[in-house]
């Protein structure tokens, strides 16, 4: 195994440790976010998102990382909005999403195992489908647009934004948990 | 072995922002989940039916270069397997089980679960990436299409909520 495979299985072990512990591995916790009774999904992936977001920023100034070597996804509007939707609609219904479900089927959950299967299903479905689907894939790419780019206003504007929002959907979140 | 309570989301969430900057930094990338899923499923097509899976334009990305069963996030995510179900074990939450809402049948969870993927896994292909790979990766590098997903998989998550909420209250 070379050593860029051998740092991701130690990244992916660290990743899907975090999950577990947070609780992510399990379907009724993610579903209590979409009923507004446990809002651990907002609240985990939003520090994650304000941490690492952070982080990158202030290691790209102090120049011990180079951003523009990092990989962004790319952005293509259409098909991302439409992706979204369907896949918006798919994790409610499975409880789970990709990642979360390998973490639940690790932990012994056999709908864990089930969401799994399904996705490789609806991958393998979609790839065949995929002649098909490619004019609607292929349409409104951006490349690696980035939302200061987009707003055409400076990247720490953004990162203090992002924070502001995260920081006010964390009260709310405590507040809605906090209901009686 | 009793059970231990998980930690607290903010925490936990902080040391998942760690991991994913840490990737940024050693790996010049961040995590991942679809593709691997997309990359298993060019690699079996390309073992049962190679000149079909060479001719589809979404598996013969993943044939190039080490070719689909050396993809990064192929290793990543069986990464997050085995870290997934150590904390698991010591935690005392390893066991096998069926998830599910007081009213909901095992039968009907499962369907649920298998249906849900594959509905994802449409939705992650065309989007090209999930909730890791573009929402929490592309989220913290503020790339454009991965706050359109965020926004577009919350809004419709919210709007099927509750057709399900039998399945879970």
């Amino acid at each position: 195994m070379s050593d860029s495979l051998l740092i991701a299985l130690a990244i992916g072990v660290a990743f899907g440790f975090a999950l577990e512990r947070a609780g992510l591995g399990s379907a009724r916790k993610l579903a209590g976010q979409f009923y507004l009774t446990d809002l651990t999904v907002f609240k985990v992936m939003f520090s994650a998102i304000v941490t690492a977001m952070l982080g990158a920023f202030w290691l790209a100034r102090l120049g011990i990382v180079d951003l523009s070597r990092v990989y962004v996804p790319e952005t293509w509007l259409v098909p991302q909005l439409v992706g979204g939707l369907v896949f918006g609609a798919g994790f409610v219904i499975a409880g789970l999403c990709p990642g979360t479900s390998c973490v639940a089927a690790a932990a012994g959950r056999v709908d864990g195992v089930a969401v799994v299967g399904g996705m490789f299903a609806g991958v393998l479905v979609t790839g065949f489908l995929f002649p098909s689907l490619q004019s609607l894939y292929d349409t409104t790419g951006r490349g690696a647009q980035t939302l200061p780019q987009l707003l055409h206003v400076s990247y720490g504007v953004v990162v203090c934004a992002v924070v502001a929002m995260a920081l006010a959907g964390f009260r709310a979140a405590e507040w809605l948990e906090n209901r009686t | 072995m009793k059970e231990r309570p998980y930690a607290d989301p903010y925490l936990a969430g902080v040391a998942l922002g760690l991991v994913l900057l840490a990737s940024f930094a050693i790996a010049g990338r961040g995590l991942g989940a679809s593709g691997a899923f997309a990359a298993t499923a060019a690699g079996l097509t390309n073992a049962v039916a190679p000149a079909r899976a060479a001719a589809n334009p979404l598996w013969s990305r993943y044939l190039a270069g080490g070719g689909p069963w050396r993809e990064w996030l192929l290793f990543e995510l069986a990464g997050v397997v085995i870290g997934g179900f150590v904390s698991a074990l010591l935690a005392g939450r390893s066991r096998r089980t069926i998830e599910r809402g007081p009213r909901m049948s095992g039968r009907a969870r499962i369907a649920c679960a298998a249906g849900g993927g594959m509905l994802m896994g449409f939705g992650a292909i065309l989007a090209r990436g999930c909730t890791s790979g573009l929402a929490l990766t592309g989220g913290a590098l503020l790339a454009v299409g991965s706050w359109l997903f965020i926004g577009a998989a919350f809004f419709a998550a919210y709007l099927f909520a509750p057709l399900l909420r039998r399945a879970w209250r």
